[in-house]
């Protein structure tokens, strides 16, 4: 962060400057100019929370996608799929047991298994192709694709969790002043502030894993020199397919977590696959860092082009990517 | 034309020399022309001429691919904003655009116009290299794709245009079956005369040294970027050329027909025809279009996808090049008699493709 700062002090006080005029948007009442200009602040505050979760989820799905290309340089463009499986076994474990928990924990756990069977049986016998590999993805979440289709259906589902995750809380945020003076209060639902949290959380306890860990500090090495790393002695194999089954798990994960924000169907796959690629090519291949800021513009980006200018809400999109690609071909957090 | 369908195989038979013709290349040239004369009007269009159609697609994605090493999902995306120009530019029944361009004037500018979306895209991608493109091709395709459904002002959002009529010339309404089975021959084989002859230009071969080491050749002082983005543009006019095609098959053209299906089925056709050689993508088109009319007499209909999907899986795990790899890997065993160059050194690198004077003068 130091280094940040010292080293481009320009684009540290505009962010500083950015953040902080957020900050005032959010939290002071707004004079009329303002609500002339923007809109109502409900819709603002609302769009902001939306953008802010939706980041969140983005990041659960894009740090597994990013973790598997950091080491194994594999772009698993079957990442939507597990998404989506993911989902729909969560779904049905939860159905079947009545606990959404239960659900979420298979649901990661299935997906996490799957990831390293694919791991260990296909992408172990080609090593080092990565043209190979990723076409191999592509050919998985066609047959992947199909067969969830003739399993689930092409029907709509939508989770039912804990009663307590139900429902919207009063934010200490006013919207308006009445001519009475009561303050009105923005209300928000707890889910999304849930999957907020959970998305914080599992940040950080990436974060912790990569820092803090042996088999982090072995998966930092892998990055940065694989062949350097088998040399010492660690066995190269066993952590790939943590690695992988960590990141398809996530994805599980992601799906249930995501699966109950929004709904599962057909093409969700296609949709978060999507939104992990652009994550990651804004954010930085192979860097959770950089997931996690890819993931906060994109959502923001998205719900902000969906509040206030509805038709071109993707290509707004596509025009962060394109700015970033021109700018930093690498990625916001790329190393290379 | 035969005679340089002829040579084009003759590079795929292992060398330049006419001796070593295949007496099989003549067969299937006299075979394409003699095809309509023989084969019920389903076969012409449908099987036919819908295959030469996707396989000059896929021949775009395959000379990106094959000389460039570099991998576009967006070619179809190509195709269908060309398609989507040709209704733009000239008429449909819509009623939402429809400029009302004659032929004339509206298929060169919406080939052009193709073909430049295609050299801005490559501009974007180029940026990056090899598994980074698939990315940022793909996301490019879906963002267009989602643009075209979303925006009503020019392309008329979801429903697209409709009753999109090739011209009447000559006295020969082209959308007949057999006069557009000849047109989409006469397109096909051209672009693969073309992109034959391109492999071996000045060009193609400082496209194929950068496809083996960027680096070396930016030492050399070739614009890399510049060499990429051409390959862009060219193969943008083989794809856009290919949409007008295909904008007259169906007559319509929708968000669909640019979709992320249609952009995997373009990457299975090349890939699974094969990488290394023009013809590849188009014995790739024939086999996806045959499987994809058949299947339902194998299997479910609603099933073809996971076909499609396993197909195209097995011929990745196992045979890298396609059924073109497949090919050259028995052939070895089926000319005994013949005093055989090992195949697998050909499967290796395109270099035995070319004379070696041909890549010294380049050099």
């Amino acid at each position: 962060m130091r280094q940040f700062i010292e080293r481009h002090t320009f684009w540290a006080i505009v962010l500083v400057l950015l953040v902080a005029v957020f900050v005032w948007l959010i939290f002071a009442v707004w004079p009329p100019w303002l609500v002339d200009a923007l809109g109502r602040k409900k819709t603002f505050v609302n769009t902001l929370f939306n953008g802010v979760t939706l980041g969140g989820l983005y990041f659960l799905v894009a740090s597994g996608f990013t973790l598997v290309f950091g080491l194994m340089r594999n772009v698993n463009l079957a990442h939507g799929s597990m998404y989506l499986l993911g989902a729909y076994i969560g779904y049905d474990v939860a159905e079947a047991s009545g606990s959404w928990f239960l659900g979420l924990a298979v649901a990661f756990l299935a997906i996490a298994l799957s990831g390293a069977l694919l791991q260990i049986l296909v992408f172990r016998r080609m090593e080092g192709d990565d043209l190979r590999q990723t076409l191999v993805t592509i050919g998985l979440s066609i047959v992947a694709a199909d067969l969830m289709l003739a399993i689930w259906s092409g029907v709509t589902y939508q989770f039912s969790p804990p009663e307590w995750l139900f429902g919207a809380t009063k934010l200490p945020i006013v919207s308006v002043v009445k001519s009475s003076g009561a303050a009105v209060y923005i209300k928000y639902p707890i889910y999304r502030l849930t999957v907020l949290l959970v998305a914080v959380a599992i940040g950080i306890a990436l974060w912790l894993f990569l820092n803090r860990t042996r088999i982090g500090m072995m998966i930092r090495a892998g990055v940065n020199d694989r062949e350097m790393l088998s040399a010492s002695g660690v066995n190269v194999q066993l952590v790939f397919a943590v690695v992988f089954a960590l990141g398809a798990g996530l994805a599980g994960f992601a799906g249930v977590v995501g699966g109950t924000a929004l709904s599962i169907s057909p093409g969700e796959d296609i949709r978060y696959l999507l939104a992990s690629l652009v994550v990651v090519i804004v954010g930085g291949l192979g860097s959770v860092t950089g997931a996690a800021i890819g993931a906060l513009i994109i959502g923001l980006a998205e719900q902000f082009g969906l509040a206030y200018f509805p038709t071109y809400g993707v290509v707004l999109t596509f025009l962060i990517m394109v700015f970033v690609l021109a700018v930093r071909p690498q990625g916001i957090m790329g190393g290379r | 034309m035969a005679a340089e369908r002829r040579r084009g195989h003759g590079i795929f038979s292992g060398g330049v020399r006419w001796s070593d013709l295949h007496p099989a290349t003549v067969v299937a040239v006299v075979f394409l022309l003699a095809y309509p004369s023989f084969s019920s009007d389903f076969f012409t269009v449908q099987i036919g001429a819908y295959s030469l159609i996707l396989g000059t697609i896929a021949l775009s994605l395959m000379m990106l691919a094959g000389y460039g090493g570099i991998v576009s999902l967006a070619q179809l995306t190509v195709a269908g904003f060309t398609a989507y120009l040709v209704a733009i530019l000239g008429d449909n029944s819509v009623g939402v655009m429809g400029l009302g361009w004659p032929w004339w004037l509206t298929v060169p500018v919406s080939i052009l116009g193709g073909a430049v979306l295609g050299a801005l895209i490559g501009a974007i991608a180029v940026r990056t290299e090899g598994i980074y493109t698939i990315m940022i091709t793909l996301a490019i395709a879906v963002v267009l794709f989602f643009f075209v459904r979303q925006n009503y002002v020019i392309f008329n959002g979801w429903t697209g245009f409709a009753g999109i009529e090739p011209p009447t010339l000559l006295g020969v309404y082209w959308r007949d079956p057999v006069p557009f089975y000849y047109l989409s021959l006469l397109v096909a084989g051209f672009f693969f005369c073309a992109v034959v002859y391109l492999s071996r230009s000045t060009f193609g071969l400082g496209l194929q040294a950068i496809r083996d080491n960027p680096r070396r050749m930016r030492a050399l002082g070739f614009d890399v970027a510049l060499h990429r983005i051409f390959a862009f543009f060219l193969a943008g006019l083989v794809s856009a050329t290919a949409g007008v095609l295909l904008v007259w098959f169906y007559g319509r053209v929708s968000p669909g027909t640019m979709g992320v299906e249609g952009t995997i089925d373009i990457l299975v056709i090349a890939v699974v025809g094969g990488l290394r050689h023009p013809i590849g993508p188009f014995l790739g088109a024939i086999g996806f279009v045959l499987l994809e009319n058949f299947a339902i007499d194998l299997i479910d209909r609603e099933r073809f996808n996971t076909v499609i999907g396993l197909v195209f899986l097995a011929i990745v795990l196992f045979s890298p090049d396609g059924v073109l790899g497949l090919w050259n890997r028995i052939r070895p065993r089926l000319r005994f008699d013949r005093n055989v160059r090992p195949a697998s050194g050909r499967a290796e690198t395109d270099a035995g493709d070319h004379p070696a004077g041909v890549r010294e003068s380049t050099s």
